[in-house]
């Protein structure tokens, strides 16, 4: 064995090492894929929050209708969705409302609630792996059967039903960031569960608490910064997914109600003008698909460049499965 | 733990977990502004009638009664009204929609030949496209149909099944006029009518779900192709094929068949987007129905079985483990 083991190469375990010195930005820029990622993100983040600005100065906003856009079967008048020099990506059917100050606006709705809802998932499922990891016990017990149950309720056809029953009065914005939020921390709080329950065995954290710091000192300022970069990568992970959950319930006519502009729901009214008019499905679904795709990529990069060895991060995650 | 005491603990939390969703879905649809008595009431709908009607669906009784009295009805049926005018909802009764004068088991039945149709074709496919993509991917490991495959799956993840869907309506129904772009017909009216109407459906969502399979198992397969018994598997002659196939692959399919097993139960709940896309009638085209009548019963009814079916299906995980990982198997073994 002892044998077997001097034969064995060094290589990987010292190039581990040097990796592992290298910065994290230096090793995320030499991820091609994961930079460009970054860099849309941001272009995307910039268009949002100077939205009104930049509609304000093309002079369109997405409320205002034009009717004589439109030719006399509701249809945008002119090629390609009524593509002109006053309307840069057409118009809305019927309606004749600029599609670009649909397209920008809709970046607004898109990562509000996208970043909403994960910020939401995050804290709920940092917080309650902690605790299950940290205490154990019957703590431990009540956040696994939460699990048990989230993951058994059908998370697409409750955010339906809440979506049905919420009172009018209730905002549709944040009570879409509550339902997509609330329905997806099992994963963040299963894997910080298990290494909070790794960490907890680990001999500074029996040292702090022999030497008399409290639960609350240890749980939040000697384990929760060892999680953060499991954290930030899942956040970055999770919002794709927040963002696609918002635009597929307002694509099923559940989720940000009209007029404020959502890609989904431009998705949603396209299905019925297409065959006509495919171009208004085009400009919403490119802008959807290219935010998801940035950030999956960026994402990627990110867990990449913060776990060198790879798969290390899935092997834990499927441990604590078990 | 001994396999028995392992599996029973399993079905105890699969109960706990349906009682919890049932009641759960109870409690947020009495919540709901539309009252199903009110509904059936008609007009002129005086108060004496709408008591009459509410006691008729039994929505007199406090909202724990109720409940209780849907779960029991699951396993012994239930009996609408009393004396003179009786409805039958025999068991398995997941409630009776008044609003279709249909019990809930049978609109569920009804619908799920079509779902199931749809997930079983699409889950075939992408396991075999998806899991095909990424051992080869992991095998040829850093060359550009590495980089290509991965660069596709990527794209796959984050293409929304919608957008995918309706692009693959207007390219292959519209413009090349090749398949029909909505509509089910049952497989055992015409299998070959069956099979062209499902055709893009199943394209379309084995296309982006085997994008997830593909990264999986390519992560998966680099993780035991790096593992040493897959060293001593080549060290001691093997060819390099039975070293993919048999040794590495076989590992790297337990987080895979685990993912498979949960996708395959959330689809047949019902793909409501691809239902809607397609225009299918299956469970999640009834759902939406549901939500936009506001037909209580029925949407506690199809929302208590698609959750049956997930919880079901993570059971499956736990008892496949069992089957695929000697470890959990010597657990039992050796009681």
């Amino acid at each position: 064995m002892s044998l077997d083991r001097s034969a064995e190469p060094v290589a990987p375990a010292s190039a581990a090492v040097v990796t592992g010195r290298v910065p994290l930005w230096r090793r995320l820029a030499r991820d091609r894929f994961a930079l460009v990622g970054a860099v849309v993100v941001v272009a995307y983040a910039l268009v949002a929050l100077a939205a009104p600005l930049i509609t304000r100065a093309l002079g369109v906003d997405p409320y205002t209708y034009d009717l004589d856009a439109l030719g006399p079967t509701g249809a945008p008048a002119g090629p390609l969705g009524g593509v002109s020099a006053e309307h840069w990506f057409g118009v809305e059917p019927l309606t004749g409302r600029d599609l670009f100050a649909i397209v920008v606006m809709g970046s607004r709705t898109s990562l509000l609630v996208g970043i909403g809802a994960t910020v939401v998932s995050m804290l709920v499922g940092t917080v309650l792996g902690l605790v299950a990891g940290y205490f154990g016990g019957w703590v431990d017990w009540v956040v696994a059967r939460l699990i048990d149950v989230l993951i058994g309720l059908p998370a697409l056809v409750f955010m339906i039903a809440v979506g049905a029953v919420a009172p009018d009065w209730f905002p549709r914005l944040l009570l879409l960031v509550l339902v997509i939020g609330l329905f997806g921390w099992s994963s963040i709080a299963r894997v910080v569960r298990g290494q909070t329950m790794a960490l907890r065995a680990s001999g500074f954290v029996r040292a702090s608490r022999a030497l008399g710091a409290s639960h609350a000192h240890v749980l939040f300022r000697q384990v929760l910064p060892n999680l953060a970069s499991t954290v930030v990568v899942f956040t970055t992970i999770s919002i794709p997914g927040a963002i696609g959950a918002e635009a597929a319930l307002s694509f099923l006519g559940v989720g940000v109600p009209p007029p404020t502009p959502s890609w989904g729901r431009s998705i949603g009214d396209a299905v019925t003008w297409f065959a006509v008019d495919p171009v208004y499905l085009l400009f919403p679904g490119l802008a959807l698909f290219g935010v998801t795709l940035a950030f999956n990529a960026f994402g990627d990069g990110l867990r990449d460049a913060l776990d060198p060895r790879g798969g290390s991060s899935r092997r834990r995650r499927r441990g604590g499965a078990r | 733990m001994t396999l028995v005491r392992f599996l029973g603990i399993r079905l105890a939390t699969l109960a706990f977990v349906l009682l919890t969703v049932s009641f759960l879905t109870y409690a947020l649809f009495v919540l709901l502004p539309a009252d199903p008595a009110a509904l059936a009431c008609g007009k002129p709908c005086t108060p004496e009638r709408l008591e009459t009607a509410r006691a008729f669906m039994g929505l007199d009784a406090p909202v724990v009664q109720q409940w209780w009295d849907f779960v029991r009805g699951v396993f012994t049926g239930r009996t609408f009204g009393s004396a003179g005018a009786t409805i039958d909802c025999p068991r398995p009764c997941l409630g009776y929609s008044f609003a279709r004068n249909t019990p809930v088991t049978e609109l569920v039945v009804g619908r799920f030949g079509v779902t199931a149709s749809l997930a079983v074709g699409a889950a075939v496919l992408w396991l075999v496209v998806g899991v095909g993509a990424g051992a080869v991917a992991a095998v040829r490991r850093g060359t550009p149909l590495d980089r290509g495959l991965m660069v596709a799956a990527i794209t796959g993840v984050s293409a929304p099944s919608y957008l995918v869907g309706l692009l693959g309506i207007l390219l292959f129904g519209f413009t090349l006029d090749m398949v029909p772009v909505s509509g089910y017909v049952p497989f055992a009216q015409s299998p070959v009518d069956w099979a062209w109407h499902l055709a893009l459906p199943w394209a379309v969502l084995a296309l982006l779900s085997a994008a997830v399979y593909a990264r999986l198992t390519r992560s998966q397969m680099l993780e035991e192709l790096g593992a040493p018994y897959v060293r001593t598997a080549r060290a001691k002659g093997l060819r390099e094929g039975r070293v993919v196939t048999r040794h590495a692959l076989r590992n790297a399919a337990i987080p895979v068949v685990t993912l498979f097993a949960l996708d395959l139960g959330a689809l047949l709940g019902g793909a409501v987007i691809t239902e809607r896309v397609f225009s299918m009638p299956g469970l999640g085209a009834l759902l939406m129905e549901a939500v936009g009548s506001t037909d209580v019963p029925l949407l506690v009814g199809v929302t208590v079985f698609t959750a049956a079916i997930v919880v079901v299906a993570n059971l499956a995980v736990d008892v496949v483990y069992g089957v695929l990982d000697p470890r959990v198997r010597r657990g039992g073994r050796t009681r």
